[in-house]
């Protein structure tokens, strides 16, 4: 039985967060702070589902952009070539991306540790310069131009359409975002989850006592990717076009410093990281030309300060990681 | 052109940048011997280079260009050398105990740093590496030769023979073999592991110079964002020798500048980074290890 009272003030202290998310763009209708918490809101979408791959299951994965990318050109495709609407396009972009990472963990899991590292990085390359390259379907490197904005029925309103509006998008990321990182705390808390970690603190004891290995893997590669997938949608119907430069490996490091700043295995730390690292740049617009200089050093004093992340919950675990040196 | 002109013109090609592949990729290499850390801010190391290359070069146009090309190398070696020595100090060496993951953040957090440094210093767009090297060309049997690809042939390889030297017979090479293979054991017996750990990233940093001053030599532009993409190449060389293996990093590097020569020659120059990025990943799952590897840390 949950604790009463524990379940209560939980409730209490989502259902304010809840109303804070839902009020702030009444509050506050600057559309310029709005596009920054979406584009916060999106890395936390992948800041979750890389947290599954590299916090839970202790894959180090560096090419996590790649399933961003399958997700966004699998709606805009989808849209562009066949009329799709978004709230179609969502679901084939999730399971496409997700199975891709299913494809890619195959082969990928076999090769270990730093291996495996450079491996899906080779992953993240090639699925961005084969968008680049297949122009007759993806427009190369001027991108896929001319998707749908989400439209959508109204009580009242009749259709209301997305278009270059800041609040939807918003509503929509925050909706988003709170099912998966509510779907993310369920996971972890199951007995996948509790594989997941048990593989992540010692691969060889968690196959001895009976955990298939590398179907978990797979398990989290799949959900990993499926929740890009996710963004990735939503993040084409937003732009109204994808290019090939928005899916860098630099979008890849980028997500995984955020998991690393909330704490690894966190779902927390991954929300509350992706959120200062993805709105910390336009914090720091005020330094002008010194911005990302600025951005560097604190990625670095960060980890100096805090190496356990901001909401490390598993500490034990991590001291007794190996470190990759002594002193 | 004869089929086996234009093989062995692919060849002259790939050579070259594989000669650049392999100085930068010895850094990656290395590193990763002494402390298991992969530094993705060595490409970015190996960017400040070309960019004190250019400094000299700027500086001392009207030298003659076999007293220049020494003077280059030598300063980029130096700032670069400086750098990585200071990268070690002040970043990694703080956070050793730390997860290594944490220190690849520091290394991304490290090469957002030298980029931005770099672009505030010299500005963000293309920058003209003026080549000192006169326009000598040999024909030999239809094939081109230039004197700037002798000069990476020979730059390239004279310093892996030093290198290799260096390691295999003095005593500070066979102090980072030592560390290499067993940190805490060097330490109890009186190695001083911190002074030959900023000694290896000095060193790394400084090859990466030397193939910085010869992108720019080869290519005739730098730009700050180059560090990246070549970086990744070298590391792909790196992995593809087997990592933390010094013949292998030259082997892999000669190997991927080879494989994309040929790639571009033969096949469309479009496809040559994902035809390096694919032959990486099936070799990976042949040959785990790489080609000269031996087994890595299997933790993140």
């Amino acid at each position: 039985m949950p604790d009463l009272a524990h379940v209560r003030s939980q409730t209490i202290r989502w259902s304010i967060g809840a109303l804070a998310a839902l009020a702030l763009p009444l509050i506050n209708p600057n559309p310029y702070q709005l596009d920054v918490l979406t584009t916060a809101l999106l890395y936390a979408l992948l800041a979750l589902g890389l947290n599954l791959i590299v916090g839970l299951t202790g894959v180090l994965h560096l090419g996590y952009a790649a399933f961003f990318a399958i997700g966004a050109y699998t709606y805009g495709l989808l849209n562009v070539h066949l009329g799709c609407p978004f709230w179609l396009g969502v679901a084939p972009a999730s399971v496409v991306a997700g199975l891709c990472g299913i494809a890619l963990g195959i082969p990928a899991l076999r090769v270990r540790g730093d291996y495996l590292a450079i491996v899906t990085l080779g992953f993240g390359e090639i699925v961005r310069i084969t968008f680049t390259n297949l122009e007759a379907w993806t427009g190369g490197p001027n991108g896929l131009l001319g998707i749908d904005h989400p439209r959508l029925w109204l009580p009242g309103q009749g259709i209301l359409d997305f278009g270059v509006a800041s609040a939807p998008y918003y509503y929509l990321v925050c909706v988003a975002t709170a099912l998966v990182a509510g779907v993310c705390v369920r996971l972890s808390r199951s007995r996948i989850g509790r594989a997941w970690r048990a593989i992540r603190e010692d691969e060889v004891a968690a196959s001895c006592m009976g955990i298939p290995v590398l179907h978990l893997k797979l398990l989290a590669q799949g959900c990993g990717g499926a929740i890009a997938g996710i963004a990735g949608a939503i993040f084409a119907a937003k732009q109204g076009t994808v290019t090939p430069d928005s899916f860098d490996f630099i979008l890849s490091v980028m997500v995984l410093a955020m998991i690393v700043l909330g704490g690894l295995g966190s779902v927390r730390g991954a929300v509350v990281g992706a959120l200062a690292l993805g709105s910390l740049p336009e914090l720091l617009r005020g330094f002008e030309q010194y911005r990302m200089l600025l951005f560097g050093l604190a990625m670095i004093l960060m980890m100096r300060l805090r190496p356990q992340g901001l909401f490390g919950g598993f500490q034990g675990t991590i001291t007794k990681q190996k470190p990759f040196g002594i002193f | 052109m004869t089929p086996l002109q234009l093989f062995l013109q692919q060849l002259a090609n790939g050579l070259t940048l594989g000669a650049i592949y392999a100085l930068i990729a010895l850094g990656y290499t290395m590193i990763y011997g002494v402390i298991q850390l992969i530094n993705f801010a060595h490409g970015e190391v190996f960017m400040v280079g070309a960019y004190a290359a250019l400094t000299i070069v700027l500086l001392a146009s009207s030298a003659p260009w076999w007293a220049l090309l020494p003077a280059c190398a030598l300063a980029a070696m130096t700032a670069c050398g400086v750098v990585g020595a200071a990268m070690e100090r002040f970043a990694y060496r703080p956070i050793r105990q730390a997860p290594r993951l944490n220190a690849l953040i520091t290394a991304i957090g490290m090469s957002f740093f030298l980029q931005n440094a770099i672009m505030l210093l010299y500005g963000a767009t293309d920058r003209q590496f003026p080549n000192p090297i006169p326009p000598v060309r040999w024909d030999i049997g239809g094939v081109t030769v230039t004197l700037m690809q002798v000069v990476i042939w020979l730059t390239g390889g004279s310093v892996m023979i030093g290198l290799q030297l260096l390691v295999m017979s003095t005593r500070l090479g066979m102090a980072m073999r030592a560390t290499a293979q067993d940190l805490r054991a060097c330490a109890l017996l009186g190695i001083p592991v911190n002074r030959i750990i900023a000694t290896t990233f000095m060193i790394g940093s400084a090859l990466a110079a030397i193939g910085g001053m010869l992108f720019g030599l080869h290519y005739g532009t730098i730009n700050f964002h180059d560090g990246y993409l070549v970086g990744l190449k070298a590391f792909t060389a790196a992995v593809l020798g087997g990592i933390g293996n010094i013949p292998g990093a030259m082997v892999g590097g000669v190997v991927l500048g080879l494989l994309e020569g040929l790639g571009a020659g033969y096949l469309s120059s479009q496809w040559k980074n994902v035809f390096a990025f694919v032959v990486l990943v099936i070799l990976l799952l042949f040959k785990p290890t790489g080609l000269l590897g031996e087994r890595v840390a299997d933790r993140a």
